[in-house]
């Protein structure tokens, strides 16, 4: 019987299988952030310790950074503490840091990809649950916690039981106005935020074919919002074109040699899934998130769901306590959402493409009265990128503004918080009680309709924006 | 790691679904770079109200979390088992675990114990009402147990596998067990490909 993308990767990096154990999984790359290593690093000393091979392992600073006045010190002594504590970490240890103020810091899944360093058919792992991302290039990529953090550098192994797999297949065309978060927002509200759990996700199909590396990278970074431990999507031209001639990407003999392995990296015609969840991509709309799971959520046409409509009784709890919390009211058209806060950004939306989809709506155009728009890119190669295409000049000429490279507001670890009450739509990935700052109200949105809710200062899809454009200059 | 063979204890019955990791634990605790500490910050949120049920005065000193389906979604904040174990909980019982979270709890010897919503809703009643009433959670036996006001006994049997149940019986250390396979490591890293990518020059 034939294997599926995953099975294959999996086979390829098992160190060791013993009846009765999980299989040792060899790891092919492992990112490290400021959160979840320091206790990893701790245990590390404690048992004297290496790391096992600094030559697959990286450091980045992404969640604490603050995205304002990144030349002073660090406000807050707590966060600055903890990026300290990487440094030394990465100093005592000889692992590879980008520290805030480095050309190559920002999201950690925003930076190996670009670096050339997620590749297809490797398993990568991050202390970070959004790991999920890299499987867009058909890696097996997973989040994992600071205890395994810590296997890994010690070991460069970690013993897995092997999930079963799923297949999502997306037929059709998206409609014009249907970006890939819209997709994936729309999976989650279907199978739910447990999902994918025990499973790994592939996406597959032809619109899964025809989207670009960022977009397929939003899809796979939003698995684990489906409780699946990983989203992959097989490697293609648009992957092996993403890759070359990036930093990291092999040259010469070495490129022939992995593409012609990567072109193996398919799910074989008679494999098994599983599980198979079918979605026609003509039927999908804008779509947004009303309550505090990601998989609340609906058709921006649509109105807020009564909680009497759910035959579950935890799912109706659930829908209860997510409209109390969010300040909603059942039938109320989630168009007619005032929002304080727009914010661009994260690991799911905040790479260049992103960037480009969100000014394309907004260039010409202001952001409401009230409304603060917030603009974060991934990483700071992204920033430049967007600054040599004028993307800051649109933004900030809107009246949002410009920040440098981090997860910033997607979690509020940093300064860029919600105040109690405030309400957000947002491109990050998740909408939990108080995730963008205590009392703080998500709606996760796509970057096109991040833009338009912050001309009209509600929920709100570029088709809703009159034509009318202000003339460049004037206000 | 600590061990878990049996623990008895009172219980909290948290009826919320979907409690993701930023409830359990949220992200401004996540600058510390300790593994304790984190009491305070547990359910840190829903502590403000004071009807919620972690501050009432009955259920101080509970041991046994009893909560709805998908908990510990989210984040892989490894901090949301520490929090709970630095609180005082030892065993955490719901009808679905998230993926990462389990793993995290089964490797720092909180035992996550999966039983059908049915006996779930059973644990909350008998412990809604008497919060008095112990549950037992016996990994020896993969057994939960509990007495009911009506003086019948729950018993429920629950499934964990028997590699994850030996390292816990025993506090295995994942990191020196998979040592004793270095030479299977090795012998992997030895026939790895040349294009596979390397961070730095070795």
């Amino acid at each position: 019987m034939g294997r599926t993308l995953a099975e294959k990767v999996w086979d390829d990096h098992v160190v060791r299988r013993a009846e009765g154990e999980p299989d040792l999984l060899f790891i092919d790359l492992h990112l490290l952030h400021e959160v979840t290593s320091p206790q990893a690093f701790d245990g590390l000393r404690q048992a004297g310790r290496p790391v096992r091979r600094l030559d697959l392992t990286i450091a980045t600073e992404d969640h604490n950074t603050p995205t304002l006045d990144i030349d002073k010190p660090i406000a807050d002594p707590v966060s600055r503490a903890q990026l300290e504590t990487l440094r030394k970490n990465c100093a005592d240890f000889g692992v590879r840091l980008h520290p805030l103020g480095d050309v190559e810091q920002g999201v950690v899944h925003v930076v190996g990809p670009q670096l050339g360093l997620t590749q297809p058919g490797t398993t990568v792992v991050c202390g970070d649950s959004h790991t999920s991302t890299h499987g867009a290039f058909g890696a097996l990529a997973f989040g994992i916690g600071t205890s395994q953090v810590e296997h890994v550098l010690a070991t460069q192994t970690l013993p897995m039981a092997r999930p079963r797999t799923m297949a999502i297949t997306v037929e059709g065309e998206l409609p014009d106005s249907v970006t890939a978060k819209d997709l994936i927002l729309a999976i989650i509200a279907r199978i739910g935020t447990g999902g994918g759990q025990g499973y790994i996700i592939e996406y597959r199909g032809s619109a899964i074919e025809k989207l670009s590396m960022e977009a397929r990278m939003t899809i796979c970074n939003m698995s684990i919002e489906a409780g699946a431990r990983a989203g992959m999507i097989a490697p293609d031209a648009t992957t092996f074109d993403y890759l070359r001639g990036r930093d990291h990407a092999p040259t010469g003999e070495d490129w022939d040699a992995a593409v012609a392995y990567w072109k193996t990296l398919r799910t074989d015609d008679d494999a098994v899934f599983d599980a198979e969840v079918v979605i026609d991509a003509a039927e999908l709309a804008p779509f947004v998130t009303w309550g505090t799971n990601p998989g609340q959520g609906a058709p921006l046409s649509a109105s807020v769901p009564d909680p009497a409509s759910y035959e579950d009784a935890s799912e109706r709890h659930a829908a209860e306590k997510a409209l109390e919390y969010m300040g909603l009211t059942a039938g109320q058209p989630l168009r007619a959402i005032s929002v304080d806060t727009v914010f661009v950004g994260s690991c799911t939306n905040g790479r260049i493409e992103d960037l480009r989809n969100a000014a394309s709506v907004i260039e010409g155009r202001k952001v409401a009265d009230g409304v603060r728009m917030l603009v974060v890119p991934g990483s700071v190669r992204v920033a430049l990128q967007a600054v040599e295409e004028g993307l800051d000049k649109v933004f900030t000429a809107a009246g949002a503004e410009w920040r440098h490279a981090g997860c910033s507001m997607c979690l509020g670890m940093n300064p860029d918080q919600l105040a109690p009450g405030e309400r957000s739509a947002s491109t990050s990935n998740r909408n939990f009680e108080g995730r963008q700052g205590k009392g703080g109200r998500t709606h996760l949105v796509s970057p096109q309709v991040a833009a338009a809710t912050a001309v009209l200062g509600r929920l709100a899809s570029p088709a809703d924006l009159s034509e009318a454009r202000t003339p460049a200059g004037v206000r | 790691m600590e061990a878990f063979t049996a623990h008895t204890g009172r219980a909290v019955p948290l009826r919320r679904s979907n409690v993701d990791t930023d409830q359990i634990i949220p992200a401004h605790w996540l600058k510390k770079v300790t593994r304790d500490g984190f009491e305070d910050g547990l359910f840190e949120a829903w502590r403000k109200d004071g009807d919620f049920v972690l501050n009432r005065p009955e259920r101080e000193g509970a041991s046994v979390l009893v909560a709805g389906p998908d908990f510990g979604t989210g984040s892989s904040r490894e901090h949301a088992v520490w929090a709970l174990q630095n609180y005082g909980f030892r065993t955490v019982i719901s009808s679905r675990f998230a993926d990462i979270f389990r793993g995290n709890s089964l490797k720092n010897g909180l035992l996550t114990v999966v039983l059908d919503q049915a006996v779930v809703d059973r644990l909350w009643e008998i412990t809604e009402a008497d919060p008095t009433a112990e549950i037992t959670v016996d990994l020896e036996k993969r057994q939960v147990l509990a007495d009911a006001p009506d003086g019948s006994t729950l018993t429920a049997a629950f499934e964990l596998d028997e590699n994850a149940r030996w390292r816990l019986l025993n506090g295995l250390d994942d990191i020196s067990l998979t040592l004793q396979n270095e030479a299977d490591i090795a012998t992997y890293e030895a026939a790895r490909p040349s294009h596979k990518p390397r961070t730095i020059d070795a």
